[in-house]
């Protein structure tokens, strides 16, 4: 909302010399906030200059200068012409032109001051339109005074900046939806009036009574909604007077033209003008009709199905059932109510004779059909947001002086009022709530000051009091309400500061902690962590090697995407990290190690839709569970994502690029540093490399997640780094089997006897098979193993591969002889010979 | 070397004469001052200390003096022999002191050059700022919860009183998920995380939700369909506004550093009633220059939303509104990062380039 401060001062004494920042800031304190400041940014001497001559100076880059001497009477201290040197050339010696003396200040703060250019001193500037934050006015550059003030009589050093309207200025503040009566003049001035705390006089309250009181003589209006939307009739005010032979060419008066374009509308025709007009003065949507297209009474009832109505904007719209409309006769539309008028029952040129309208319409309906129909309007946002519904005779009977004062109308007798709206619910408010809830020791009577001041009627009789909200304050319905009011009357600038006292917390839970510990392991490993946005595509899970329906089936889509392209959320991690990388090597990184945690989308079965349940009310524990069930499960997952080499080459040597076995030492060392064991097996699933994938699962079976290189297909689709390795868990899983302590047990301090056995197996089994034999036959004094050599080629043989294992054998209580350990070895590789078939290489 | 001399010939013996051993020791000092090598100082020792030294032979002689001559030659010959030894020692450990200060400048390295064969990888800041906010509730005694960003529509609105046609629900520019009966949408806030506390843990709650939010907003520089919040919800009996006060300014002071309070202003939220918008002193200038950059010379800089929790919100949740009340508030931690480091253009935030992240350490 944008507030000419020449507008608010008609209907709020402002002082003198008050600014629009001195506004800006008294709106503030009571929840007005600023939008921003326009006009008064242009600090004199601006002055009317008259050109005596004129020498064009054509200089070395090409421009060719104009050097003025400029006659500005005595705004110059001197009386002598001023010179000034000037890059445009639309004007001649004799214009009256526009000049900015030194000392001045343009808009965006660009101070003028005398100085030295193309061999002169420039002592000031002849300005455009635009170096003064003004529309262009058509000259194509200097303003030239005799057009741009026709028959205005001005002098060589008079002050321009009235002339020229720079000293208006406009605040522009956001109105916060509960706040309707601030989307007008009125409204603002009264928390002007608030805030400053001088008197306010409500204009509506004169216009009230002088507007004549409803007859039965005036147009016909019959309010007929057969399908009240909850329960609430669509109209319960409908003010309508009818004014003759207004001249509807007769011109806006500029006063007026230009407030309206200040507050930013357009002026278009002096009956549109007054009502927009008065709209914006006081708040009251209003619409003037063409009485001559209006066949019979007024009727005000819902669209019926398939009706069809051609708005003002020229648009052919099909309605909708809960449309409210009015109506002629109850047969043809003239208007979607509180939304837009109808393009046939508009003043035109010929139009002589006027029905105006002022109505209240019910904020929800009205709300639904602009939004249905995708029409916000002037009059939707203020009927969305609560008009007064008391407001409408006042503002009709402006409306009304205004046609008779400006366009010579003559207004009918007949008055039609259909007033059935019912008076503001009284609120039960104990005072002490005030206090109470903002921790401030208001008393009594600044509390009952307060909501006076707001517009209520306080009745003190008793306490709790009885506390009728203004008919403007459709928003006050509770305690905490009122509250509000006194808080932000006195000030919240007056509340204190202190400290609740929480009775102690529990700290990190224990899945936040990991969420913590599992990203500072990977950053240590040389991973960064990212995040992407969730939205991908069919396309995109096809890229991953994934049947589009069945990813499809896993996750919802987004009605209202950001791009039509991208309208489902990921089912995987990797499906939005490999943009990153992408975008990585795209930027000239080349070794780039990933990793992101976030939630993914992850659908058992059919989704279910959530019920709802209205406001305020608790649902019952059996709606809330199944409101929580109709969510789709969200895992959280860890993903990596490696490009390049692993180990950087350098001036230390060759690096190694990385492979496979990086992402699963990136999948293992979480579950370490969680000590979870976890079995790998090779599994074969997209986006994976078919023979380079490995499936972590739990001691128990349960699925944990997936590592290993990328399908080179996965790769050349997505234009990855070749052999780009990937991993990616469902970290929930780690945590929950993580979150108990680990049994600790004796560390031995015996000596540790070492053995090595290299066996040959055949290539297909894999080492974990071998080695979790070995275990089992090794018996309970193997402390280690690890496969320190791998190794196939022809000295194992056709088909086959030499695993050489380093195994560690230590006892609780003893050292062991070398019996000992040469019979454990020799039955962990029997062992591993009975499940694998190896054969030890001797 | 002092075993008895059964074989010997007392006819050679003539090393026993003072001047000799005088000569022997002479030589023997000047062959080890004149070795400038451990080897030539070890072939020195086998000359002049080995068997077959000279002092060595005298000293075998000396078992075959009578015993009224040995005391005095066992001296002499001792003493000789005790100068050759520190001779010989102190020379040693001279050349293995300078050989080992040869090998170190020889092992020298310039340790300037950069290693890099695995570097260290970051945190995103976003998350460390998180964690930072996090700890700093956790240490006021708060705890924090979570919730799903595919979220129901109840717990992301009509739980905190958005009516369904209230024209802020219009206002929250949200991602609805398909079919439209779902009844779900990308979460636009934090705050059903609110509902869902009150649901789950009941009063008193002092619980902080730090997570992911979605709002339909193409990406720019100041914009991001997807961005962070942190939420903090309070109920317990006797909760004022200026509790809620009390508590953003030790967050502001705790993240932003000392004197940065925080200012209120009245505005609207369903969920909030009162309802304020909350700026944060301009960590700039501190409200000192009215040409601030930062602040645009208003010395304060808008956070976040916050107020007293509505009626409306504690009953849907089951919460005796006439027990019990409530502040809740809820700021951006993009923000909160750009405020703290001078991060200006979103786009990095989300775009997942390892240079941004690098550029941080890991702690914030």
């Amino acid at each position: 909302m944008r507030i000419p401060l020449d507008w608010l001062g008609e209907y709020v004494e402002l002082g003198a010399g008050t600014t629009g920042a001195d506004v800006a800031a008294a709106l503030v304190r009571v929840g007005l906030e600023e939008e921003g400041l326009h006009g008064g940014e242009v600090t004199g001497p601006l002055v009317v200059g008259r050109v005596l001559s004129t020498s064009p100076e054509p200089q070395k880059n090409g421009k060719t200068i104009n050097w003025c001497s400029v006659d500005v009477g005595d705004a110059n201290g001197t009386g002598e012409p001023q010179g000034i040197v000037c890059g445009a050339h639309n004007f001649d010696a004799g214009d009256l032109v526009v000049v900015v003396l030194p000392g001045a200040e343009l808009p965006g703060g660009f101070a003028i001051s005398a100085r030295k250019t193309y061999g002169h001193v420039s002592a000031g500037m002849i300005c455009a339109a635009d170096e003064l934050g003004l529309p262009d006015d058509g000259s194509g550059g200097i303003i030239r005074l005799a057009e741009r003030l026709p028959g205005l009589s001005v002098t060589p050093g008079q002050d321009v900046i009235p002339l020229l309207g720079l000293d208006r200025e406009t605040v522009e503040i956001n109105v916060t939806p509960d706040r309707g009566y601030c989307f007008a003049i009125r409204g603002v001035a009264r928390e002007f009036a608030l805030s400053t705390g001088i008197g306010f006089t409500d204009p509506a309250t004169a216009l009230a009574a002088a507007a004549p009181a409803g007859n039965d003589s005036g147009h016909p209006v019959r309010i007929e909604d057969g399908a009240p939307l909850r329960g609430v009739v669509g109209c319960d005010r409908f003010v309508a007077r009818v004014v003759r032979g207004v001249d509807v060419a007769a011109p806006t008066p500029a006063w007026m033209a230009t407030r309206l374009t200040e507050a930013g509308m357009r002026p278009i025709s002096l009956p549109v003008d007054i009502t927009n007009y008065v709209m914006l003065g006081l708040g009251q949507p209003l619409h003037a009709y063409d009485l001559t297209t209006i066949d019979g009474p007024i009727v005000v009832r819902r669209a019926r199905a398939g009706e069809r109505l051609k708005t003002l904007d020229g648009q052919e719209r099909s309605l909708f059932a809960e449309d409210l409309l009015i109506t002629d006769g109850g047969e043809r539309g003239l208007g979607i109510a509180g939304v837009m008028g109808g393009f046939d029952s508009e003043v035109s040129d010929s139009t002589t004779d006027l029905l105006i309208e002022g109505a209240h319409f019910d904020p929800i309906s009205v709300a639904r059909s602009a939004r249905r129909h995708k029409l916000p309007s002037e009059a939707s946002r203020r009927f969305e947001r609560g008009v007064d519904p008391q407001l409408a005779p006042a503002a009709v009977e402006l409306v009304v002086q205004l046609l008779v004062e400006l366009g010579g109308g003559t207004p009918d007798g007949g008055v039609t009022d259909v007033d059935r709206t019912s008076p503001a619910s009284p609120i039960a408010f104990d005072p002490a709530l005030a206090p109470a809830l903002v921790g401030m020791p208001y008393d009594e009577e600044q509390v009952a000051q307060v909501l006076a001041d707001v517009g209520c009627t306080v009745d003190r009789a008793s306490v709790p009091w009885t506390v009728t909200p203004a008919s403007w304050r459709p928003d006050l319905h509770t305690g905490p309400d009122l509250v509000e009011e006194v808080a932000r009357v006195v000030g919240y600038d007056m509340i204190p500061s202190v400290l609740p006292t929480p009775p102690g917390g529990r700290g990190l839970t224990h899945g936040q902690q990991v969420r913590r510990l599992v990203a500072n392991v990977l950053a240590a490993q040389g991973f960064s962590e990212i995040w992407s946005a969730p939205f991908v595509s069919d396309e995109r899970h096809e890229a991953m090697g994934w049947a589009a329906d069945a990813a499809r089936a896993r996750t919802v889509r987004i009605a209202n995407p950001l791009s039509e392209e991208q309208p489902l959320m990921r089912i995987s991690l990797l499906s939005t990290m490999v943009d990153s990388l992408k975008r990585n090597i795209a930027r000239g990184s080349k070794d780039v190690a990933l990793f992101e945690q976030g939630l993914v989308v992850a659908l058992d079965g059919p989704q279910q839709p959530a019920p709802g349940s209205p406001v305020g009310v608790h649902p019952g524990d059996e709606l809330v569970a199944r409101i929580r069930a109709a969510v789709p499960p969200q895992p959280r997952h860890l993903g990596l994502l490696i490009a390049g080499e692993s180990a950087r080459s350098g001036w230390w040597g060759a690096g190694r690029s990385a492979d496979w076995s990086d992402a699963v030492s990136g999948i293992r060392s979480i579950c370490e540093a969680l000590a979870v064991p976890v079995r790998v097996t090779a599994d074969d699933v997209a986006p994976y490399h078919p023979g380079r994938c490995a499936k972590f699962v739990l001691a128990d079976g349960t699925f944990v997640g997936h590592a290993g290189e990328l399908h080179p297909k996965v790769v050349q689709t997505l234009g990855l780094p070749a052999r780009t390795v990937a991993g990616e868990i469902d970290l929930d899983v780690l945590i929950a089997v993580s979150d108990r302590p680990v049994h600790s047990r004796p560390i031995s301090t015996m000596p540790l006897a070492s053995s090595d056995v290299a066996l040959v197996v055949g290539r297909e089994i894999a080492a974990a098979a071998v080695e979790s034999a070995l275990r089992e036959g090794a018996g309970p004094l193997l402390e280690s193993i690890v496969l320190f050599d791998a190794y196939q080629g022809d000295q194992a043989g056709e088909g086959k591969r030499s695993l050489a294992y380093r195994m560690g054998f230590r006892a609780a209580d003893r050292t062991l002889t070398t019996e000992e350990v040469n019979a454990a070895r020799d039955a962990a590789v029997a062992a591993a010979t009975t499940a694998t078939g190896a054969v030890q290489r001797t | 070397m002092s075993g008895p001399n059964t074989s010997y010939d007392p006819v050679e013996v003539a090393a026993l004469d003072p001047a000799a051993v005088e000569q022997a020791v002479d030589e023997a000092l000047a062959a080890f001052a004149a070795a400038t090598t451990l080897e030539e100082l070890k072939a020195a020792r086998t000359a002049h200390q080995g068997d077959k030294s000279a002092l060595s032979l005298a000293n075998r002689e000396i078992g075959a003096l009578p015993p009224s001559a040995k005391a005095e030659a066992g001296k002499r010959v001792g003493a000789a022999r005790g100068r050759v030894k520190a001779a010989l020692e102190e020379r040693q450990a001279q050349l293995e002191a300078d050989r080992d200060a040869r090998i170190l400048v020889e092992e020298a390295v310039d340790v300037t050059m950069v290693p890099g064969r695995r570097p260290l990888g970051r945190r995103h800041p976003v998350d460390l700022m998180g964690e930072r906010v996090a700890d700093l509730l956790v240490g006021m005694g708060w705890e924090i919860a979570e919730g799903p960003e595919v979220e129901a529509e109840w717990f992301n609105f009509d739980a905190l009183n958005f009516d369904a046609d209230h024209p802020a629900r219009q206002m929250q520019d949200t991602f609805y998920i398909a079919p439209q009966d779902s009844g779900l949408v990308l979460r636009t806030h934090t705050s059903p995380v609110q509902a869902r506390s009150l649901l789950e843990r009941g009063v008193p709650l002092y619980v902080g939700c730090i997570g992911r939010v979605y709002r339909t907003d193409d990406l720019d520089a100041t914009h991001m369909p997807a961005f962070h919040q942190i939420e903090g919800i309070a109920v317990d009996k006797g909760i004022t506004m200026a509790h809620l006060k009390g508590t953003l300014d030790r967050m502001a002071t705790e993240l932003f550093g000392e004197g940065i309070t925080t200012r209120l202003r009245p505005s609207f939220f369903p969920f909030t009633e009162p309802s304020a918008e909350m700026d944060l002193r301009c960590f700039v200038c501190r409200g000192t220059d009215p040409d601030c950059r930062s602040c645009s010379g208003t010395g304060w800089i808008e956070w976040g939303g916050c107020g007293m929790v509505n009626r409306n919100v504690l009953s849907a949740c089951g919460i005796d509104p006439d027990v019990y009340t409530g502040f809740a508030f809820g700021m951006g931690i993009d923000r909160a990062l750009q405020f703290r480091t001078g991060q200006s253009d979103m786009r990095e935030l989300i775009e997942g380039d390892v240079r941004f992240d690098a550029q941080f350490g890991m702690e914030i």
